[in-house]
């Protein structure tokens, strides 16, 4: 089957790098499958899993808790604000993230601009994903 | 003429500096190897934040709303700098080469009638700095007591940066800090951060022709107003690496010097040591034997 290049990077190092057949990845707008030949694309990402399938199966699960990804017809990049493999998810650590990033959005007030309330809910939800995707692994 | 016990106490306390030196040595090349793999490994993320900051850049840069970030303000009157240097010394001429960098660029800055602003990274810079250019300081950050630098960290800065950008308080911003090309050699760089200099191929026409079909979700302006700052955080976040390994470097290669100098010292002293004996025994000698001629 036809394949793409995917690649993987957080600030902190290289994920990934190799052809794959597809991609789901975590679009700000709803999850979004990449298969090769896909029409260029740019988009933000929420917090979410990506899932990448290799010789017809699904071989690596991964959290990312939102970035940008960057599509075209032969490879497609996703920058991640962070990303680990489902695997080496804890969930212990999750939870303590969720609350952080609970008690941060709690401690916006009605004076903060709109933004940093809305950065905050985001930060929630994309906790919260890991959250889940910690709990489902 | 040194007495005997006190070349006997300087060969000693030599010999003390040349361990240290060379335990510094052995530690500053264990941790030069592990902030030059973390520098490498940022790398691949930022190559990749530049082409998408190229393509997207060359979409809205020409829109009268295009966001600040990215074009400025439109003036060029206040200057921000970001002097990035280390937190500690004893590493040769590392942290004065950055600082006399920016010293010499505050005073051509303000010798063309323009406000300047420094924005400290690191103690040693700062130390240096606030001597002549208390007045400037808008804030410090220092690393000290850290063992790892991480994005977060590097994020923290750009925020202020940003927040900065948003009071109107500087109207270009630019990093200063060490670019690490070698373990012996470290180069003092400016770089611009505001407005984001756009990468050359983004007004190519044959760069431009495959990107125009490009479908953006949300519209550009949106991901753009996120991929900016994540832009800025990446640019210093690169930059406080590169420092770190450089340091390292730099440290490295101070303390083998100084090992090697203190080596030359030892023999000196040494040689010094054994003609004094030397010439003690002899006077002894020349005492006993006038003494047992005389009787």
């Amino acid at each position: 089957m036809a394949t793409f290049l995917l690649e993987l990077v957080s600030p902190e190092r290289l994920l990934l790098s190799r052809q794959v057949e597809m991609a789901v990845i975590p679009a700000a707008d709803g999850e979004m499958g990449v298969l090769p030949g896909h029409a260029p694309m740019m988009v933000a990402l929420r917090g979410g899993v990506i899932r990448v399938r290799e010789n017809g199966a699904e071989t690596e699960r991964l959290f990312v808790a939102g970035g940008f990804a960057e599509v075209t017809e032969t490879r497609c990049t996703v920058l991640a604000d962070e990303a680990t493999p489902l695997a080496s998810l804890s969930r212990a650590e999750a939870e303590r993230r969720v609350r952080e990033a609970e008690e941060a959005y709690a401690a916006i007030t009605a004076e903060d601009p709109p933004e940093k309330r809305e950065a905050a809910m985001n930060r929630v939800l994309s906790m919260r994903a890991m959250r889940d995707a910690a709990e489902a692994a | 003429m040194p007495s005997l016990k006190d070349l006997r106490g300087r060969i000693n306390s030599v010999k003390s500096t040349r361990k240290i030196t060379q335990a510094m040595k052995m530690v500053a090349a264990a941790k030069l190897r592990r902030a030059q793999a973390q520098a490498e490994a940022a790398r691949p993320y930022a190559e990749r934040m530049e082409r998408m900051l190229a393509s997207l850049g060359a979409a809205v840069a020409s829109s009268p709303d295009a966001p600040r970030m990215l074009v400025g303000t439109g003036e060029d009157r206040a200057h921000l700098l970001v002097v990035v240097t280390a937190d500690r010394g004893l590493a040769g001429p590392f942290n004065t080469n950055v600082s006399r960098m920016a010293r010499l660029v505050i005073r051509r800055l303000e010798s063309e009638g323009k406000t300047v602003r420094i924005l400290s990274v690191g103690r040693k810079g700062a130390a240096y700095l606030r001597r002549e250019f208390a007045s400037r300081f808008v804030g410090e950050i220092s690393f000290m007591g850290k063992k790892r630098i991480e994005f977060a960290d590097a994020e923290e800065i750009a925020q202020r940066v940003v927040a900065l950008l948003e009071d109107g308080a500087f109207d270009v911003c630019t990093l200063i800090y060490n670019r690490f090309r070698s373990v012996i050699s470290q180069i003092p760089t400016e770089q611009r951060l505001i407005p984001a200099p756009i990468p050359e191929t983004a007004g190519q026409p044959a760069a431009a022709g495959p990107q125009a079909l490009y479908e953006y979700e949300p519209a550009e302006e949106e991901i753009l107003s996120t991929l900016l700052p994540r832009n800025l955080a990446i640019q210093i976040y690169r930059a406080l690496l590169e420092n770190n390994a450089g340091f390292y470097g730099s440290q490295m290669t101070a303390m083998d010097n100084a090992t090697r100098n203190a080596g030359e010292m030892i023999n000196k002293l040494t040689l010094n040591y054994n003609r004094t004996r030397q010439a003690n025994i002899t006077k002894e000698l020349i005492e006993i034997i006038s003494g047992a001629e005389a009787v």
